[in-house]
This record gives C-alpha cells, structure tokens and sequence, in this order.
C-alpha cells in the first residue's frame, strides 16, 4: 500500500479538484496544482527512472525545469507521445500516462542494471577506447551501441497538433517573473513602455509566492503575502502582457529572443484538439530584462544520487507549495543557510526532521538558532561520506570534515532517514544571458559566475545577477532599474526589509569520503552518469580544457544540459588542474535553455506548407492527363505521361520516338525568364555572356553561356533581341533567381554606369514547345496569320504574333535539334494555347513530353544541361565549346580566368561522348570512368554524367567528363561496375544529325 | 539575427537579406593586363578579420539594391550602412 505523504492543504492546490493519472500502467490520484513529481511525491513514489549508463534507480531530484532524473514518456505507442518531459514541469491533468525510460523490463527491475555493477570496467571514454580495434568491427558494434544510446521513444506516427509562430515586438522584456521580475514588470509598464512578462511556470512569483517565514518581510509583510499585492496590481496594467507556461529558448544578437509558450500540455487529451499546441514565440524587444533567478548547487559525494535525495529547496517547494512532504524522516545536507530556512518551512508544517548535517564548523545565524530551538539536531562541520539503499536512500553515513575540508576523520555515525535533502548555495541562472554573447566574471568569496559585460541593451537583475538574499534584490533591483529605464523614481524606494540569511557559505566542489575516490561514486552529472572520478581520470588522461573534458566524459550533454552539475565540474578541473576557475571559463550555453518539440520548430510549415510548391499555368492539364511529376527547384514539372500502365522507360522510349518522328509537346514556363531594357543593353550582354552580342539583328535569337569571374560555367540559355533596347533572356529553371541576382550584382555595383533594367518576367509568360519535321504544320494552324516559310521565319529568328486576339511571341529554337517553336504567352492563356496545339497535332500524333524526354533528346544532340554535365569546375573549353567564346571581345566576365595556369591545363576533365561495346546495355550516371583496372591504385578518369537509349539512334548514348578526354577520341576505356565491367569507346558527344539538316528541315 | 537598416527601406530583419562577401574590391578595368597571380588576388583573396569589416549586402527580399556595412564581426554591430558608390567612412 502506498502511502498519502500530503501534508497540509496549500492554497496553490486545489483539494476539490480530485485528478487520476496513471505512472507505469498504475492508477494514482493527485490534485489540480500537483505537477506529476508533486503527485508521485505524494503517494511516496520516489523511483522515477534509471539513468543513462550504468541504469542507477534514480528519482525526482528537483521542483522544476533544472531536473535530470526524473524525465519520462507520455502516453507511450500513441501519436501524442513524447519522451523526456520533466514530471518536476508537466502539470497533471486527467488521463494523463506516464512511464519511466531507460529501464527494461521496468523501473523496478532492470537488466540494464547490471551496468552498475560493471562500472569498474564502463570509465570515461569507455565506448571510444573499446570500439576503436579491430576497426573493421565497427560496423558490427555500432548496431549494439545506436540500439542502447538515447533516452527514450521518438513518435513513429504523425504528431496530431498544430503548433504556430509569432512575431512579437516590445519595448521591454522580462524574462522570469520572480520577486525581482515582477517588481521590473510594474516599473517598466508603469512608466509607459510596452512590457511582456514571460516565465516558464504557470504561476507567477517565482520562489517568493511560496515563501512564508516570519524571517523575511517586506513592509512588515511576510514577503509572499507583499508580492501577491504586487502581483494582483500589474495584472491590472494595460500595457503589460504576461505570459506563464512561456520558457525563453534562446537569446540572440540585437535583442532576438525565441520562446516557446505552451498552451495545452497541461489539458486532457480531448481537449486538445483544434488548439495550438506550442507557439514559438519569436520576439524583437529594444530592451531586455534578465530575471531568470538561481539554481540551487547539489553535493558532491559519495553514491549522492540515489531516490530520495532531493535539493533542499525542491523539499521545501513540496511542502510549501504542493504541500506533499518528501519523506518521514529526512536529513538535509547543507554548507549554507539555505537548508534551514527548508528545516523551519517543514517544521511549521509538522514535517519531521531528524537532522542537519552542515560542512561549516563556527557558524550561528538566526535561522540556525530558530531551527536548534526547534530540537532539531545540526552537525556541524560535518559531511556525508556514504548513503545506503538501492532503490530508497535509507540511511546516511557522516563523519567530522578536517579543517582543510580534503579528509573525513574521526568516527562514522549512520543515521536512517527516507530522504535527504542537500544544498550546496546557488548558481546564478546566467544561460540566457551567455548566450547573448555576455561575458561573465567569477566571484571568489561565493564561487559565482555572474554577469559583467553586456553585449546589447540589457541587464540582469535579482538572483541571476548574484544578488541572492531578499534585501540585496530590494536594495539593488530598483537601482538598477532607475540606471537602466532613465528613471527619477520607482515605487520600490523606501521598504522595510527583514531578512534573516546569513551569506557565509563553505563551499568544496567533491566532498571527502572515508573511501579512496576510486571505490565511491560522487555524480557530477546524474543524467550521464559522469562522476567526479571520471572528470579526474579525463585530467590524468591529459584533457586540459574544459570543452574537451565536457565531450570526453559527457559532462553536461544531456537533456538538462547539466544545470545542476556543471559548476561542479569546473570547479573540480580547477582543483585538480590547479587553474583558476575564472581563467578556465564555462562551456558554452547554447540554446534551447530547455528542449523544444520538432513541432514548435517547425510551425505550421509541416505537409503541403513544408515549402513553396510552384506550378505552371499548364499544370492542371498535365494532372488531367496523367503525367508523372518532377520536382525541378520549388516547380513541379511533367516528367513523362505514362500510357496504358507503362512504366517510365517505356513511356520515355516513345515519346522521344514520337517527337523525332512527327510531332512532340513540352511545357517550358518554367525557364527563367528576364526582361532586358536599356540603352546599353547590348553592351550589358556583350560583358555577361562569353559571345558576342552587338551584331544580334532585331528579331533573331542566340543562344549564350555565362561564366563565374573563375570561369567556370554558371547558365545558359537563349536570349532573343526584341528591339533596339530591348532583349528577352531566358536562364536554365534552376538558375533564375541566381542568374538574375548575380545580374543585378553587377549592374548596380560594378557597371552603375550602364543604362541597363532588368525584370524577372518568369511567371507571367507560358512557353508552350512544339517541336519535330510536323511542328511547323501543327504552329502554321494555331498561327494561320504567320508567315512561316523558312526565309520569312528563319531557324534562331522570332516574331510577334497573334493567337486570336492576344499577342504572343514566337521563336524558332530547339533544345532538341529537331525544327521547334516555343510559344510565349500571358500566363493565363497558355493552357488554351497548349489544347490548341494539342487540336491541331491530332492528325500528326502530337505527343506530350515531359522532362525526361527532354533531357534523352538533348543529349542525342549533345547539349548539356548545366549542373547535369557542369558542375562548379567546368569551363566552356572543357566542355569542348571553344566556338561559344569569343575571340575578339576584350572582356566577359571570367574571360580572364580562361587562361589562368589551372585552367589551360590539357588534362582537366573534358566532356565527351561515350559509346557502350554492347549497345544495349547503358550506362549508370555518376558511374566511375577509368582507363587501368589493373593499376593500384586504379586511378579515376572521371564520371559518366547523362546516360539513356536513345529510341532513335537504337543504341545506349552517354555523356561524361573523362581526364584530357579531348584527346581520346576512338579510346576505349572502362566503366567498373559493383558485378562487371563495361567497355566503352570515347566519342563525340553530337549522336545526332551533327549537321544540324533536322534544325533546318 | 541583426536588425539592417537598409538605405533605401529602412530598418529590417537580417532574413531579408543576403551578405555578399568583402566590400571596395574593384574588378579590375584591364583584366587582360593581369600576371596570374594578380588576377588570383583579385578573384579569391579575402580578409577575414575579427573586428571592423567592410561588406556587401543586397535587399534581396525587399528593393533588390546592394549597398555596404561596416560591422564589427566581433559583437554584430553594425557601425555604419552606405550606398554603392559612396565613400566608406573614416573613423
């Protein structure tokens, strides 16, 4: 039976509202309020899971987003699943499943377990010293180790929720609404500045709300009640939005700030649906107040981590604000004042206490007094050497500390107890800040790293700041406020503070054990397993910084990213190493403060919305008639239509044949398409192509290349002269908006002088291409007002003409090599364009082609298609397309890079034709080309690039760029395949008509 | 992410933008004139310093216009904006 460890009513959990939930199949009962770690607590569950290496039982350790024991799966094998949700922040809402990770068959009994009991043999570096030989096993190990790395179940179906993002733009922000936040809040927006209050919680008042010790006033006013005053007050403030439940992920540069605010978490699954999940709040605020608290420190000693051992301050947020006590008989461990003001809390609420064990020899203080008064028994200048019980703590063992703190002496006294809470002082919350790219310093006298540069319009304020007790906050934050808001008064000026801390700490990063360091276990970071021991043993190994320590020993690389250890990793390697802990700085904090789901990333920018999806004004036609699609950049293209359940190649094989043979259709809006005007507008073409331009007749077309300033092919297409001072380029699809930015470039930062306009014209024109020996007589019907003889209509030439009544422009270019015309037209009547010429091809067999075919009958041709044959390391030479260069021009753009030292060299990479032995038998693209097979080791001549069967030719053509290729002509080479050879012959890369009678037919 | 203030928009979010490397290298006038070696200087020479650098940047989702910073690489900030052509400031 399990016991009820609820203590007494709190007002922040709501004793009417009775909530079941169900942790590893059972069905337990919390109350509205509870988070799950509040609810298990009080039903005295303190196993929650096992930890990562060596399976420890571990349990809930803290009361907030700082956990890394108790992390667990929601709703396990549904959708909704998630893993590593801290049961110390989920709140409980009804039907809410739970189960421990990282353990199986279960928490309680674990096989994983046995991990612990070989963890003499698991050291630092483990994996990596293990695995390294014999190399070739790597393979066989890596399954094992993927299958036993990570924490938790992924979902495997699609998330059901929705999440979203949102710009928010603030005068102010404050992150955390704590004592100090709260005051900021009612300052900033008092003062008429647009505030937003985030903190992660669902509550307001930090550590504060919960704080109801005699010993801290304000005003007189024991200083939860004063806050809740305040706290009632700004929510009546107009320009001051609060957001609870809203964690700061990450601090950027100029004010930049991520949040996520979380909306339905903590609501029963059905009523969830049709809500946000997540929001990800993206958030621009011209000033940025920092109050995002402390963490408290653990201990470090030996076998700290077992179920029941607890921060301090967790056990007296569990009382106080849950109201569950954490045990029966509980211990704390102390080397601050910190844990008696937890001692006094759990004795006004008739929690038994059955000691104090504090590191610090002569202290007195007023809350040490109050607790002694209390009959409770302090240790003084004494520290716990070991703890006992498997899967409870359930007794601690203490000794004398020496004066020097290095050695336990004098006799071992045990104590039993159920739980243990420890306290090692606080560590400023300093994430968010370090990852604006703040610059922090290291206070000595309380071992701190607080806040000293910003690096924007910022500042940090109450605990973060290191400012820890209630008077220094009231006495420093509305200084500080008035500094940094231009203030001449806040409300905050003249309070009455009572606050009984004392300050002085003893702080030691590993507390001494009666037992050599190799035979204990003092974890550093719980979640990884990572002990003092292994931190020295990575020292000894040779590891001197403090990035390189992290990495070996996995230090700080789990989900909570070590918020609780870190410090003491530091301050062990500065110990050890005899370095000054400012010299050795922090590993660097990087966003998220705390994890975020894929979901709140991603936004609403999931399925269809994932990216822009463009689509031709012909498109639903190609959908009607069923064509195949590809995506080509953001565009998706027809592919092939297959007929009659073909498969691809089938299709592809007869809509080449068909093309060559009578009549072929290709939908070509896609090309880029650039609107060239201006005076100079030749000139400009002259510089940017590698040809000549200025003798381009009104109405005739060219086709160009354009080179990089390194030489190397960058597009190509056909450019046609409309008018005087006026062309129309048309760029590869891929290469629109880069062709047109690099024009732009030049335009405006190398030639301003240029009278030169460039628009994109891409989307408002349809290409409709009609190409094959019928194409003229399909046109000549859609066209009948058009001269189309080959005088009046030249191969390369252009014409305005008329379909109906609207205008259009027709030009007579192939990318084929059979006779063609490309019809432009307003985007909105190229589908009716395109039925037209479909109309009138009937009698022709008119037969739509998609890209494939394309891309078949290009290369029967030889032309490249840039980025298929080019890649970023081809010039117009290696291409063998001297011709397309010119001589006489004194400058293009990568002319000079034509005869750099590398560039003329005779055996870069050259494309070629290549010719199989059997032709049958074709080519894979990307395939390796070599010319030795014997030579070890074999050296590679290049790659095949384009590959098909060419219907028309009956023989498998390919393209590919061999090493001095050009000079290979009639050479056989070989193409070595994972079961076989394959001989091809070099060749030139035309197949077809090379004398171009079909262009001209 | 920086906050641009574009001479010709105005203030507006870095994801409108796009860096174009070093700014003031001048294409030379007479590239045929050039050894190898000067052509390379000009073609793939860049500074890459920690502190006060010169740079290009375009309004690609915006005017389209390319023009010149002065940012501190070490902290972000950008000490000035000026449009192509105009003299980069002296300071």
């Amino acid at each position: 039976m399990t016991k009820n460890l609820r203590v007494k009513t709190s007002k922040f959990i709501d004793e009417t509202y009775k909530i079941s939930f169900k942790f590893n199949g059972i069905t337990y009962y919390g109350y509205k309020g509870d988070t799950l770690a509040s609810a298990l607590l009080s039903n005295d569950i303190h196993l929650v899971g096992r930890s990562f290496k060596y399976h420890r039982p571990r349990g809930i350790m803290t009361a907030g987003s700082e956990e890394p024991n108790a992390i667990v799966q929601l709703h396990n094998n549904t959708p909704r699943t998630e893993p590593n949700v801290r049961a110390t922040e989920i709140e409980i809402y009804e039907g809410l499943e739970a189960s421990s990770q990282n353990c199986w068959p279960s928490v309680n009994f674990d096989i994983g377990g046995i991990n612990n009991f070989l963890s003499p043999v698991l050291p630092a570096g483990f994996y990596y010293k293990t695995f390294m030989w014999p190399a070739s096993f790597w393979e066989k190990y890596e399954y094992f180790i993927r299958k036993s790395a990570g924490l938790g179940k992924s979902p495997t179906e699609p998330d059901p929720d929705i999440y979203e993002h949102k710009y928010i733009h603030c005068d102010i922000l404050i992150i955390g609404a704590g004592i100090s936040g709260i005051i900021a809040a009612k300052t900033a927006a008092k003062n008429g500045y647009k505030t937003l209050l985030v903190d992660e919680k669902p509550y307001l008042g930090g550590s504060t709300i919960y704080q109801n010790s005699e010993h801290f006033k304000i005003n007189n006013q024991i200083s939860s009640s004063w806050l809740e005053k305040e706290i009632n007050e700004i929510k009546k403030i107009e320009n001051l939005e609060i957001k609870t439940r809203t964690s700061v992920a990450a601090y950027h540069g100029y004010n930049f700030l991520l949040a996520r605010e979380n909306m339905t978490d903590h609501m029963p699954l059905e009523q969830r649906n049709d809500k946000i999940r997540h929001r990800l709040l993206k958030i621009r605020a011209k000033k940025v107040i920092t109050a995002t608290g402390s963490l408290e420190r653990p201990l470090i000693f030996n076998n700290n981590d077992r179920p029941g051992i607890l921060l301090s301050s967790a056990i007296e947020k569990y009382a106080n604000f849950y109201g569950v006590a954490c045990g029966e008989k509980n211990i704390l461990f102390t080397n601050n004042d910190s844990a008696y003001e937890t001692a006094i809390s759990l004795y006004k609420k008739g929690i038994n206490i059955e000691a104090i064990i504090d590191n610090r020899e002569d202290i007195d203080s007023k809350l040490i007094k109050e607790t002694e008064k209390n009959n409770i028994k302090v240790y003084k200048g004494y520290t716990v050497v070991d703890t006992s019980g498997y899967k409870r703590i359930n007794k601690v063992s203490i000794m004398q500390l020496s004066k020097d703190g290095q050695k336990a002496i004098g006799p071992k006294i045990s104590i039993s107890c159920d739980c243990l809470g420890i306290s090692g002082g606080w560590t400023p919350a300093v994430h968010l800040f370090t990852q604006s790219g703040g610059k922090l310093k290291f206070r000595d006298e309380d071992q701190v790293f607080i806040p000293n540069i910003y690096p924007s319009d910022q500042i940090s304020i109450g605990s973060c700041n290191g400012d820890f007790t209630l008077d220094e906050i009231l006495s420093t934050v509305p200084k500080t406020l008035k500094e940094f808001l231009n203030l001449k008064k806040t409300d905050y000026e003249d309070l009455e503070i009572k606050s009984s801390f004392n300050k002085s700490k003893r702080n030691i990063w590993l507390l001494p054990s009666d037992k050599v360091i190799g035979k204990t276990k003092p974890f550093v970071d719980y979640q990884n397993d990572a002990t003092a021991k292994d931190i020295k043993l990575a020292l000894r190994e040779g590891f001197r910084s403090i990035e390189h320590v992290k990495r070996y020993t996995t230090t700080g690389m789990g989900t909570d990213q070590g918020k609780l250890g870190n410090m003491h990793a530091l301050g062990i390697i500065s110990e050890t190493a005899g370095s000054k802990m400012s010299e050795l700085g922090t590993t660097t904090f990087r966003p998220p403060y705390t994890p975020l789901t894929f979901g709140t990333i991603v936004g609403r920018n999931v399925g269809e919305y994932f990216d822009i999806i463009r689509k031709t004004p012909i498109h639903e036609w190609h959908v009607a008639n069923k064509a195949e699609f590809e995506n080509v950049g953001q565009w998706k293209r027809a592919w092939y239509y297959p007929k009659n359940g073909e498969n691809m190649h089938d299709a592809v094989q007869r809509e080449s044949k068909a093309a060559r043979d009578s009549a072929g259709i290709l939908d070509a809006s896609t090309l880029g398409k650039i609107d060239i005007q201006g005076t100079d507008a030749s000139e400009f073409l002259n510089r940017v192509y590698t040809n000549a331009w200025s003798k381009l007749a009104i109405g005739k077309c060219r086709y160009g290349l354009m080179l990089n300033e390194d030489g190397m092919v960058y597009d190509d297409g056909v450019t046609t002269r409309l008018d005087e001072n006026h062309y129309i380029m048309t760029t590869t699809t891929g290469g629109a908006a880069t062709v047109l930015g690099k024009l732009e470039d030049y335009l405006q930062t190398e030639w301003p002088e240029l009278d030169v306009y460039l628009t994109s014209v891409t989307d408002h024109y349809a290409t409709v291409s009609v190409c094959g020996p019928n194409s003229k007589k399909i046109i000549s019907q859609v066209i009948p007002d058009l001269d189309f003889s080959d005088e009046n209509f030249p191969h390369m030439s252009f014409k305005n003409a008329k379909i109906d009544k609207i205008k259009c422009r027709v030009m007579r270019i192939s990318f084929t090599g059979e006779h063609s015309y490309e019809i432009n037209i307003q985007a909105n009547y190229g589908k009716s364009v395109w039925e037209k010429c479909m109309e009138a091809g009937k009698e022709f067999n008119i037969t739509p082609y998609g890209t494939e075919t394309m891309h078949l009958l290009r290369a029967e041709k030889g032309f490249i298609i840039v980025g298929q044959d080019t890649d970023a390391t081809m010039t117009p030479i290696d291409l063998q397309m001297d011709w397309i260069v010119s001589k006489k021009k004194y400058d293009f753009i990568g002319k000079r890079s034509l005869y750099r030292s590398d560039t003329i060299r005779e055996d870069r990479k050259q494309l070629v034709g290549l010719l199989t032995e059997n032709p049958e038998e074709v080519l894979e693209e990307g395939a390796q080309i070599v010319a030795d097979i014997k030579k070890s080791p074999v050296e590679m001549l290049g790659h095949v690039t384009s590959s098909y069967y060419s219907p028309n030719l009956k023989k498998s053509i390919a393209l590919g760029v061999v090493r001095g290729g050009k000079k290979m002509m009639g050479q056989k080479l070989i193409i070595p395949m994972e079961n076989k050879q394959i001989n091809v012959t070099v060749a030139d890369p035309v197949f077809l008509d090379k004398e171009n009678k079909r262009l001209n037919a | 992410m920086f906050i641009i203030n574009c001479p010709y928009c105005g203030e507006r979010e870095q994801s409108e933008f796009k860096a174009g490397g070093e700014a003031h290298i001048i294409r030379p006038k007479q590239p045929t004139e050039l050894s190898d070696d000067e052509w390379a200087e000009y073609l793939f020479m860049r500074k890459n310093v920690k502190g006060i650098q010169f740079e290009r940047w375009v309004h690609t989702h915006g005017c389209r216009k390319w023009f010149n910073i002065v940012r501190d690489t070490s902290n972000d900030a950008i000490e000035a904006v000026y449009k192509m052509g105009e003299k980069p400031p002296t300071k």
